[in-house]
């Protein structure tokens, strides 16, 4: 089945032109708080920098490090896992909780999951998970998936959560205040954490030198979820270790900064032990991420620590939505991490960016997002996934460009059409020409100026 | 083969050429500053309130004020809070869910982010500082470092099982990007300073 393409969602999304007004200035509200808070740290630009060396260096050693965490975990009393792709990833965890009996799990936020589609998994097989990050219970409820990493319900306006509320949690009708929903989620999930034996969460940072794992949030879901339950069970891709405890700081310095404009942040907790008598469980999971580091012009992307600040700033992804990139991972990170797992799906994605390179500006760790999208678009056409007109099209222009003759036919060509029939061009099939005017057109072109003028 | 060594394997296969780790030990430099001005500055930026007290009769004097302490559940690791607040002994930490107001000690904080070290050298149970309604930290006033490298070179090699840095109350902007404090922990967070 072929996916409906970025470009065709987008234009559904940009149907409502004062949502997409919106929803752009509020991403972009966001971004500007980055820049605010990244402006107030003298060394931003040398946190950027030791960031981005040391997950290189992490990358180019890191079958030692997973060994090593593996080694240090298990000596605190950890039990780890490892799934080589989504299917074993859900086994894993489904298995954890069939062998206690458990029929309901918290979950707070995991990126990796989402990716793995685990909660289709468990509950196709009776286990029922809520989602304790606010945002994330939000599109649960609305049966969406997230729209951004990091504000999971960012295209959602608070009308359309107070109605979910009121069908699903029984605050009042027509009541939109995110005080009023916000303390209704907080009454309802506060039962859940009370009652739940088994926790999910996903995994910010793993510590190679201590085998200890770091989980960041801000309202505290995670903890709430993993202290009150028997089982803590965290699901972390590959990628995500560093090598140092101490290497901590510049990444804590980073992400919620890059994330929120926040200095940090609420929570950043580490877990090194399982509770007394509790079991804590980490699953490492590839599922593809082997694949890309063998890739030398995408390996780098595996550097991403997940903050967002490409998609706030991206101003494809500010008007067209997350949902837009029918992938998990939305935005220009997004576009670049998804057609490693699957090219034919996600072959529109590297074509959903102006280039303008805003993405690898921000980026906390120095990927060079809008060259690898650039370079995606190669690999694309090449193996064959770009629209037949379109690959056709380039060709034509390629034979055009490279020979003089045809060029100059050409250009007389279009002079004559646009200046006695500009309708072929300018019409409402061609969306190059929708809410603009057309250029004058030339008498000639600059080589037969040249050739006229040379001798006088 | 088993999938671990199936990835490892892969991982070895594809990693790079071994690159350099920097050294770091350059991001410990910082200006000189007022580190109490500066955290006191940045926390009640994000949303908690500070006080600087110079004994812990004062702070029982404020929280007095500030709750109905008779009334209500007060929980502290502290002795000097026993006039207003009993420890928790008990053996299941559900039992903590109605705990209005919850008073701990910490290990230091980080003058760059509001932020408060705890690990388990201070109380055992890990939901003590998520579980209450209401928040009281004890911070020394000389134990606030100016960054999270001065942070991180404090805890060093430190055997804990888990500890958290925690700066503020729990707090959320999902709705709209507006911001609630009292997500799913404390609504509110008193940081005193001693």
């Amino acid at each position: 089945m072929k996916t409906i393409d970025h470009a065709a969602n987008s234009k559904v999304f940009n149907q409502d032109e004062d949502r997409v007004d919106w929803h752009d200035e509020t991403l972009w509200f966001i971004r500007q708080k980055r820049d605010k808070a990244s402006k107030q740290i003298p060394q931003w630009e040398a946190l950027r920098e030791a960031a981005s060396q040391i997950k290189n260096h992490t990358l180019s050693n890191l079958h030692n490090y997973l060994e090593e965490f593996e080694l240090n975990a298990k000596a605190n009393g950890i039990q780890i896992h490892w799934a080589k792709d989504a299917q074993e990833h859900n086994e894993i965890v489904y298995d954890l909780l069939a062998k206690q009996g458990i029929s309901k799990m918290v979950k707070s936020k995991s990126m990796l999951t989402e990716e793995c589609h685990l909660n289709h998994y468990l509950e196709d097989r009776g286990i029922e998970v809520i989602d304790s990050d606010l945002g994330e219970r939000i599109v649960q409820l609305a049966k969406e998936p997230p729209s951004h990493i990091v504000l999971p319900c960012i295209h959602k306006k608070k009308e359309e959560i107070g109605a979910l509320f009121h069908e699903h949690l029984g605050t009042p009708e027509g009541n939109a205040d995110p005080q009023v929903l916000t303390e209704a989620a907080r009454q309802h999930l506060r039962d859940v954490f009370l009652t739940r034996r088994a926790a999910l969460t996903g995994v910010n940072f793993a510590v190679a030198e201590t085998g200890e794992i770091v989980v960041c949030t801000n309202e505290g879901n995670a903890d709430l979820g993993v202290h009150l339950a028997d089982i803590h069970i965290a699901c972390m891709g590959i990628e995500k270790i560093i090598p140092k405890r101490g290497h901590l700081s510049v990444f804590l310095r980073l992400l919620a900064r890059s994330a929120t404009g926040q200095p940090v942040t609420t929570y950043s907790s580490h877990f090194a032990k399982p509770r007394k008598g509790k079991e804590l469980h980490i699953v490492l999971v590839d599922n593809g991420r082997t694949k890309q580091l063998g890739r030398p012009d995408f390996r780098n992307s595996l550097k991403c620590i997940r903050c967002s600040a490409c998609f706030n700033t991206c101003p494809v992804y500010r008007r067209s939505g997350g949902h837009s990139y029918h992938s998990v991972i939305a935005g220009p990170i997004g576009s670049i991490l998804s057609p490693n797992l699957d090219m034919a799906k996600h072959a529109d994605l590297p074509f959903a960016s102006t280039l303008c390179g805003s993405c690898s500006n921000v980026c906390p760790v120095k990927i060079d997002i809008h060259e690898q999208l650039y370079k995606w678009r190669q690999v694309l056409v090449k193996e064959g996934y770009v629209d037949a007109k379109k690959a056709l099209s380039m060709q034509l222009m390629a034979k055009t460009l490279a020979s003089p003759t045809l060029y100059h036919l050409a250009g007389k060509a279009a002079r004559t059409t646009l200046k006695y029939a500009p309708f072929i061009a300018q019409n409402r099939f061609n969306p190059w020409y929708h809410q603009r005017e057309m250029p004058a057109v030339p008498k000639s072109s600059f080589g037969e100026w040249y050739q006229k003028n040379r001798t006088k | 083969m088993n999938s671990r060594a199936c990835i490892l394997n892969a991982v070895k296969e594809n990693q790079p050429e071994l690159l350099a780790l920097p050294d770091i030990t350059h991001l410990l430099e910082v200006e000189n500053q007022d580190l109490v001005a500066e955290f006191t500055r940045v926390i009640e930026g994000i949303g908690a309130k500070v006080f600087q007290v110079n004994k812990y009769q004062e702070i029982i004097h404020h929280l007095k004020a500030d709750f109905e302490t008779e009334k209500v559940r007060v929980v502290s690791t502290l002795k000097e809070f026993d006039e207003i607040a009993k420890p928790f002994s008990g053996l299941d930490n559900h039992e903590l869910a109605d705990v209005e107001l919850m008073i701990l000690p910490t290990h230091f904080a980080v003058a760059e982010n509001g932020a408060s070290w705890v690990d388990d050298e201070l109380f055992k149970e890990r939901v003590l500082p998520f579980i209450p309604q209401h928040l009281v930290f004890i911070v020394e006033k000389e134990k606030i470092v100016p960054t999270m490298h001065h942070a991180y070179q404090l805890i060093g090699k430190k055997k804990y099982s888990y500890g958290t840095f925690i700066a503020g109350p729990s707090k959320t902007a999902d709705i709209e990007q507006s911001l609630v404090l009292g997500a799913h922990g404390p609504r509110s967070l008193r940081v005193f300073l001693v």
